[in-house]
C-alpha cells in the first residue's frame, strides 16, 4: 500500500474524484494530475458568460487554492501522463516531467476533446474549436474582430455560441447537418421552439446542409456548403461534439468502446482503477445492453462521487435523476432523464409564452421531459423520476393544470419499463 | 474585501471573505462552506444553493426574481420571503457583514 490515490484529469469530474475522497475520511494522497495549467475550472460559462466577457476567469475556478489546501489535494498542474501500469495491488504513473507517481488506486478524468471539422480548410486561422478556457480565450479574440460568424453544429455548445455572438451584434448563422436543431437530444417541437428564438433574435439558422470545405487564403473568409453554396465568415466555430480521451485507458489495458466502459459508479474492467465524466461511456438506462455517454455537470459529479466510494470499497450508494441546463441568451433549457429510447411524447404549451414543454414516455411511462422557461414544470419531472412516478400524458397537455398535481405512481408492472 | 456570515445547516457559524462580483452561491463553494452545493455554477438551474437572507438585509439584496422563485418553489426547504438562490446575489462593498442562513436540506 503506498496511501495514495491518483487522479489524471483535473477538471469537474477529476476535482470531484479528489475532493469526494476527503469527503469520505480518506486520510492519504490525493494527487490531481492535469494538462491545463488553471485550477480545476468550469466549463459551462466558456461559451456563455465568460466567452462573453462578463464572467472574470477567477470565477471559473471550481474551488479556491486555499480549500484545495486545507484538504490536502495534491495539485500536479500542466503535466501529462505519458506512461501508466497498474496490477492488483497497484500501480505506477510516469509523467512528461520523468518523475514517476506510485499509486494504489486510479481515477481517469481524461475528458474528451473537441472534434475538428473533417473538411478542407479545417486548419485556417479563424477556424476555432470550443472545450479548454485557452480555446475560449481564442474564441473570445475572434469575436472582437469578426463581422461575420458562422456555427457549425446546431447542438448545445454551438447555440450558446451562436446566443453570445449575436447578442454582440454579429451577423450569425448557424448550419446544421440534421434537418433540425438538437436532433441528437431533443423531439421535434422542442427543436422547432428552438430554432424559432434564435431566429427571433436575427440568427440565419440552416437545417439540412452540410459543410463541404472552408475558404480563404491565410484565413478563413467563408463556409463552402454541401450545395457549393459559399457563406461568407471571417470567424468559423466548430460545434460538432466531442470525442472521449482514451488514449491511457487503452494502455492500462481498459474496456474502451469509444469511451471508457464504466458502470454508472465509475468502475471500469480492472478492481483498481475507476474512470468518471465525459471520457465515459455507461450502461443505457432504458437499454441496458447498449452503453451511451453522458456530457453533463450532473454526470461529472455524480459519477465522481460515487467513483470515489468505489475506490474506497464503500457502497457508492444510487445515482440521482440525470438532468442538464444549456442558458442560451434568455432562452433557458432545462432537461430530466434520458429521452434517448422513447417511444412516444406529448407537448405542453405551443411556446407562444416562452414555454414550452416536451415529455418523453417508454412503454407508457415517463422518462424525461425537455423544459423550455419552465422550473416548475423542470421540477415537477425530475421529482417524478426521482420517485420512480410518472404523469399521465392526456393531462399534462393541459398548461392550465401545474404538472406536479399529476405526479402518480406508476401502475403498470415495472418490467413494461 | 466584503465579508459575508453563513449560518450552516449544522449550526454553526463562517464568516468568510469575498470578492466584489462574485456571487454568494461562488464564494460558498470555493471556499467550502458546507451545505450549499451549487451544481449548475449559477446557471439558475438546480436550486442547490437556497440561503435565506436576514431580515434587516433583504432590501439591501432584493427580493427573488420570477424565475428565481419558480425555481425556490421546489427547492428541498421550503421557501420563504426571504429566500434566495444565492448564485443570484452578487457581492458588492454595499452587502458587507450580510448574513445569510443556508437551508438545512439541499439535493
Amino acid at each position: 500500500m503506498t496511501g495514495c490515490i491518483a487522479v489524471v484529469g483535473a477538471g469537474q469530474a477529476g476535482l470531484q474524484v479528489a475532493l469526494g475522497l476527503r469527503a469520505l475520511g480518506y486520510d492519504g494522497r490525493v494527487v490531481l494530475v492535469g494538462a491545463e495549467p488553471e485550477l480545476p475550472y468550469q466549463r459551462p460559462p466558456l461559451s456563455k458568460g465568460f466567452l462573453a466577457g462578463t464572467v472574470p476567469v477567477e470565477e471559473l475556478e471550481l474551488r479556491d487554492a486555499s480549500y484545495l489546501g486545507e484538504q490536502r489535494i495534491e495539485l500536479v498542474l500542466g503535466r501529462s501522463v505519458v506512461e501508466a501500469s497498474v496490477g492488483d495491488s497497484g500501480g505506477e504513473l510516469r509523467l512528461d516531467d520523468g518523475t514517476t507517481l506510485a499509486f494504489d488506486g486510479l481515477a481517469l478524468a481524461t475528458g474528451a476533446n473537441a472534434r475538428r471539422l473533417p473538411v478542407p480548410g479545417a486548419d485556417l486561422p479563424g477556424v476555432l474549436g470550443l472545450r479548454s478556457v485557452a480555446d475560449a480565450e481564442r474564441l473570445r479574440a475572434g469575436l472582437a474582430d469578426a463581422s461575420d460568424v458562422v456555427v457549425v453544429g446546431g447542438g448545445f455548445v454551438g447555440l450558446e455560441v451562436a446566443a453570445t455572438a449575436r447578442a454582440q451584434g454579429k451577423r450569425v448563422t448557424v448550419v446544421e447537418a440534421a434537418d433540425r436543431l438538437l436532433a441528437r437530444v431533443a423531439a421535434a417541437p422542442f427543436s422547432a421552439h428552438v430554432r424559432a428564438w434564435h431566429e427571433a433574435q436575427g440568427t440565419t439558422v440552416l437545417t439540412g446542409r452540410t459543410v463541404a470545405a472552408l475558404a480563404g487564403s491565410g484565413r478563413v473568409g467563408g463556409v463552402v456548403l454541401g450545395d457549393g453554396h459559399l457563406l461568407p465568415a471571417d470567424l468559423v466555430v466548430a460545434g460538432v461534439g466531442a470525442a472521449p480521451v482514451t488514449d491511457l485507458a487503452t494502455a492500462l489495458g481498459l474496456r474502451v468502446e469509444h469511451g471508457i466502459v464504466t458502470d454508472p459508479s465509475g468502475r471500469t474492467s480492472h478492481p483498481r482503477v475507476v474512470a468518471v465524466g465525459d471520457c465515459t461511456v455507461q450502461p443505457h438506462p432504458h437499454d441496458p445492453g447498449r452503453l451511451l455517454g453522458v456530457e453533463s455537470v450532473n454526470n461529472a459529479v455524480e459519477q465522481a462521487s460515487a467513483a470515489a466510494a468505489v475506490l474506497l470499497g464503500l457502497d457508492p450508494g444510487p445515482r440521482g435523476v440525470p438532468w442538464f441546463w444549456s442558458n442560451q441568451g434568455e432562452l433557458k433549457l432545462q432537461l430530466a432523464g434520458i429521452s434517448d429510447g422513447h417511444d412516444t411524447h406529448v407537448v405542453r404549451g405551443d411556446g407562444q409564452d416562452g414555454r414550452l414543454t416536451v415529455l418523453y414516455y417508454r412503454a407508457g411511462r415517463l422518462v424525461a421531459a425537455d423544459v423550455a422557461g419552465n422550473p416548475r414544470d423542470f421540477n415537477a419531472v425530475k421529482d417524478a423520476l426521482a420517485r420512480g412516478c410518472t404523469i399521465d400524458p392526456d393531462a399534462a397537455v393541459d398548461t392550465a393544470v401545474p404538472l406536479k398535481t399529476l405526479v402518480s405512481a406508476v401502475r403498470e408492472p415495472a418490467s413494461l419499463a | 474585501m466584503p465579508t459575508i456570515e453563513f449560518t450552516c445547516p449544522d449550526g454553526s457559524c463562517r464568516t468568510v471573505e469575498a470578492r466584489p462580483g462574485a456571487s454568494v452561491m461562488e464564494t460558498a463553494v470555493k471556499l467550502g462552506v458546507p451545505g450549499i452545493v451549487g451544481e449548475c455554477g449559477g446557471g439558475l438551474s438546480c436550486a442547490t444553493c437556497h440561503v435565506f437572507v436576514d431580515v434587516d438585509q433583504i432590501d439591501l439584496t432584493g427580493r427573488a426574481t420570477d424565475f428565481e422563485e419558480e425555481m425556490l418553489e421546489d427547492a428541498v426547504t421550503p421557501p420563504t420571503e426571504l429566500s434566495r438562490l444565492s448564485c443570484q446575489v452578487t457581492m458588492t462593498d454595499a452587502l458587507d457583514g450580510l448574513r445569510v442562513t443556508i437551508a438545512k436540506e439541499q439535493q
